[in-house]
């Protein structure tokens, strides 16, 4: 069920252009799939009239917190990146479809580009749980934009390309060297949609399921403005509600 | 606290929720009782489906957002097939909208919508900015007004609810067209023609370029237009068009209207419907009204 509710800003973590922040709620959390994302009201200043649709890091359901890793990009994730510990940060939350969970022995790829790595850490995590241990491919332009890098190497073997070749394989993921030597069964991906295509394609050239997960601009995230659609087979759906996470066949890319 | 438009529309207190802001209700069930609004108006159907416009469809803008969603629905049949029998049993008056690119279409849509029982009324979208041949085409002329409405009204039993454009020059006088032709009521504001531009791509935010301004920006012009059109005709006034709480509700009633509709700021608080019935029946409280009913117009 979903649920508006007020969570407090327990730990922040600069990371430049980018931060993690970890929230904590007095109530029990709903269920919360990988792929998930909330909407949260940022502070309500004219310039941030709408909610703004997060992905979620990470989740811990024992101690009611939520953990969203942020890069800013406009007025409503520079106003997140202000927020001072202890500040009140309202969400709707859980809202949308999740990644489908790979069965125990399928070999799965995880490809996160720039701050579309960031659902992919609670992703990988569930994986985990489940008993299937993931491959992470993960692209940046440089260095500094591979967050938590070693955290990411704990949920499974992670590979990495930068576009100026300053930590690991200089590139795009596309062009990393993994395709060649390894067989998937799915591949995931989450980043900027250029990114997600290209991946797409070379799945679909490899006929491997591929799922992406889309971040159309918002209003209401429930499926009732029909402002984020994106065009699929089906016609115009809601990414909010639909989405954001869609298996590659459904969408006319 | 009911709130009588006429012609069996009774609602149990003055808030309703917008078309297109409120999805068919079910979108909302986790944040909203909805028998504790006086009605919800279900998103713009028109007689065939449209697939709408192109993505980007929104901007946000300072205070409100514009929109060209441009009226995707799967048509009036796909509703009564699929939809009505999922939500006509809702513990509220479900009120559709109902628009149309010509009069063929509007008669036939109201015909067909007429015929479902637990639908008690029809809003008439003649206001739509973001369509070609948009119901705006009949909502900005007296006498495009007056041909729909009056061409709909012979087919249509119910209570004939009628949404007006803001984009005119006197609002009033179409009202009053309205009204002549045979609304039971008017509803306004639609949203206001706007445009935005991304300075650094030097390109539109819409894909069709233009579209239609709501949000809390747009009250004080709604609100001015209600209390003209109020003012003007005799069948009751629903106001809607940047109301945001009970404060702005209540101050759309004392302007004329006799009901609310609530829009955009369900994207911002998806339970804020609910808690504008509660703050309503607080302020009249508070102030001695002994209904609802009595802020009507009751400006000093």
């Amino acid at each position: 069920m979903k649920q508006i509710a007020d969570f407090k800003l327990v730990e922040k973590q600069d990371f430049g252009r980018s931060v993690m922040l970890r929230l904590h709620a007095q109530q029990p959390l709903p269920e919360i799939l990988p792929g998930q994302f909330v909407q949260v009201r940022v502070d309500g200043s004219p310039t941030t009239y709408l909610r703004r649709p997060i992905s979620i890091h990470d989740v811990d359901f024992k101690q009611n917190e939520i953990t969203f890793l942020v890069q800013q990009v406009g007025e409503g994730t520079r106003h997140l990146a202000v927020a001072k510990i202890g500040d009140t940060i309202n969400m709707v939350l859980p809202l949308g479809n999740g990644f489908s969970l790979s069965e125990k022995g399928e070999r799965c790829l995880l490809v996160g580009g720039g701050i579309g790595i960031a659902p992919l850490f609670y992703f990988a995590k569930v994986l985990n749980e489940r008993g299937v241990r993931p491959t992470l491919l993960l692209g940046g332009k440089t260095e500094s934009d591979l967050l938590r890098l070693a955290d990411y190497q704990k949920l499974g073997e992670t590979f990495v390309t930068t576009e100026d070749g300053s930590l690991g394989e200089k590139g795009f993921v596309t062009q990393h060297s993994v395709w060649q030597k390894q067989q998937f069964d799915k591949i995931y991906v989450c980043g900027p949609k250029p990114m997600m295509k290209a991946v797409a394609k070379l799945a679909a050239e490899k006929n491997v399921w591929c799922e992406v997960s889309l971040e159309n601009l918002m209003a209401c995230g429930l499926g009732a403005c029909l402002c984020c659609v994106e065009d699929t087979v089906d016609g115009n759906v809601c990414v909010c509600k639909e989405g954001p996470v869609f298996n590659t066949r459904r969408l006319k890319w | 606290m009911t709130i009588d438009l006429g012609r069996g529309l009774v609602l149990r207190n003055p808030v309703m929720t917008a078309s297109g802001t409120f999805g068919y209700g079910e979108e909302y069930t986790d944040f909203v009782d909805l028998a504790q609004l006086g009605g919800i108006i279900v998103k713009g159907t028109t007689l065939h489906p449209r697939e709408g416009n192109p993505y980007p469809r929104m901007a946000e803008t300072a205070s409100g957002m514009l929109n060209c969603v441009g009226l995707q629905n799967k048509g009036v049949q796909y509703f009564i097939d699929t939809i009505y029998p999922r939500i006509k049993d809702f513990d509220t008056n479900v009120l559709l909208n109902l628009s149309g690119s010509c009069l063929e279409d509007y008669v036939k849509g109201a015909e067909m919508v007429d015929a479902l029982d637990k639908i008690p009324a029809i809003e008439l979208n003649v206001s739509c900015p973001n369509v070609k041949q948009g119901g705006m085409a009949f909502g900005v002329t007296t006498t495009g007004i007056a041909q729909v409405v009056s061409e709909v009204r012979k087919v249509c039993h119910k209570h004939l609810m009628v949404k007006l454009s803001p984009n005119v020059t006197n609002i009033a006088e179409i009202a009053l067209a309205a009204e002549a032709a045979g609304a039971d009521s008017v509803s306004l504001i639609n949203t206001l023609m706007g445009m935005a531009i991304d300075a650094e791509k030097r390109k539109p935010k819409l894909s069709v370029i233009t579209g239609g301004l709501s949000g809390a920006c747009v009250k004080p012009v709604a609100l001015r237009m209600v209390w003209q059109v109020a003012k003007a005709v005799k069948i009751p006034v629903v106001g809607l068009g940047g109301i945001s709480n009970a404060t702005d509700a209540v101050e759309f009633m004392i302007a004329g209207a006799s009901a609310i509709e609530i829009g955009t700021a369900n994207f911002i608080d998806p339970a804020v419907s609910a808690k504008v019935a509660w703050g309503i029946n607080e302020y009249c409280e508070r102030h001695g009204f002994a209904t609802a009913a009595d802020l009507t117009g009751a400006l000093l």
